[in-house]
């Protein structure tokens, strides 16, 4: 009765949707009126951290290959630190904007993670070119928080922090555990 | 001395205006984001409505119901629109009237 592993991937993607549009919503109105409400500043590092410990719980259960039960060891790990650094920022105990590079190095590890465990090439499958995709996405996306911790106040961070989850999730979105990509699919992937 | 006082005010007033502006902006902005993902999800129910397993039965599991992702786009929306945004609007309209009101 474990669930398809796109079925994850689809319900993931709604809990990533979801957070890049509050994140949105922090961009358009403010970080000092989004805070108004303490739980709106904790959302993000609490999902994280909630994020990374169902992580771990599909990395107990997706043990077909040593590759992906390390690749989501890594992103369980990655997702965990950077909830916990973030949580510890807005609660006042961390003030150093340089904390952002703990997000920027839990986002190029995830990506390195996808670009890793992903054996076949870009046009193998639907899924393959989606691990290509998200991988380098978050790799690329690892510079808005540096930016964040080296130049902190600007608004382009903030706001393609926000977007990389948006798009993040039609990525996910996107996902099916078997299916083509631009009419390529070479005939060695189980149909359903 | 009275034409500077006259300045400041018509400064004060147009820095006012313009702040107003910029907030009914953020509030729209705000107020924009969740109907436009629950426009993104029915135009992928329409692109795609084999994604529906309401619509198309056939072969589908209890996974398939729980996960239909057009619908779940639409919940995104829906979750932002009446859980979310109320909340920032409320407090984008505190803003305006806490300190000059």
């Amino acid at each position: 009765m474990v669930p398809k592993a796109e079925i994850a991937h689809w319900l993931a993607a709604s809990v990533t949707l979801l957070l890049g549009l509050i994140l949105l919503a922090q961009v358009i109105v403010g970080p000092e009126v989004f805070a108004t409400r303490r739980w709106r500043a904790y959302l993000w590092p609490f999902v994280a951290l909630v994020g990374g410990i169902f992580l771990w719980v599909i990395a107990i259960f997706s043990t077909f290959s040593t590759m992906h039960l390390v690749a989501h060891s890594v992103w369980a790990e990655s997702a965990m630190i950077a909830g916990g650094v973030q949580l510890a920022v807005v609660r006042g105990k961390l003030s150093s904007p340089y904390w952002w590079l703990v997000t920027a190095a839990a986002l190029f590890f995830s990506g390195v993670a996808f670009l890793v465990h992903e054996q076949n090439g870009w046009l193998f499958s639907r899924s393959a070119f989606l691990h290509h995709t998200i991988g380098w996405s978050l790799v690329v996306a690892a510079l808005f928080p540096v930016g964040a911790a080296l130049r902190p106040g600007r608004r382009v961070w903030s706001t393609g922090f926000a977007l990389t989850f948006v798009v993040l999730a039609v990525m996910l979105y996107s996902d099916r555990d078997s299916a083509p990509i631009f009419g390529h699919f070479e005939g060695v992937v189980i149909r359903r | 001395m009275s034409s500077q006082i006259a300045t400041s005010i018509r400064h004060r007033t147009v820095r006012r205006a313009r702040s107003g502006m910029r907030r009914q902006g953020r509030a729209v902005g705000v107020q924009l984001l969740g109907p436009l993902t629950i426009l993104a999800g029915v135009v992928w129910a329409v692109a795609q409505p084999w994604r529906i397993a309401f619509l198309y039965p056939d072969g589908k599991g209890f996974y398939d119901y729980v996960a239909q992702p057009p619908l779940l786009v639409v919940l995104v929306g829906l979750l932002f629109i009446f859980f979310v945004a109320p909340g920032l609007i409320e407090d984008l309209e505190r803003e305006r009237h806490g300190p000059e009101g």
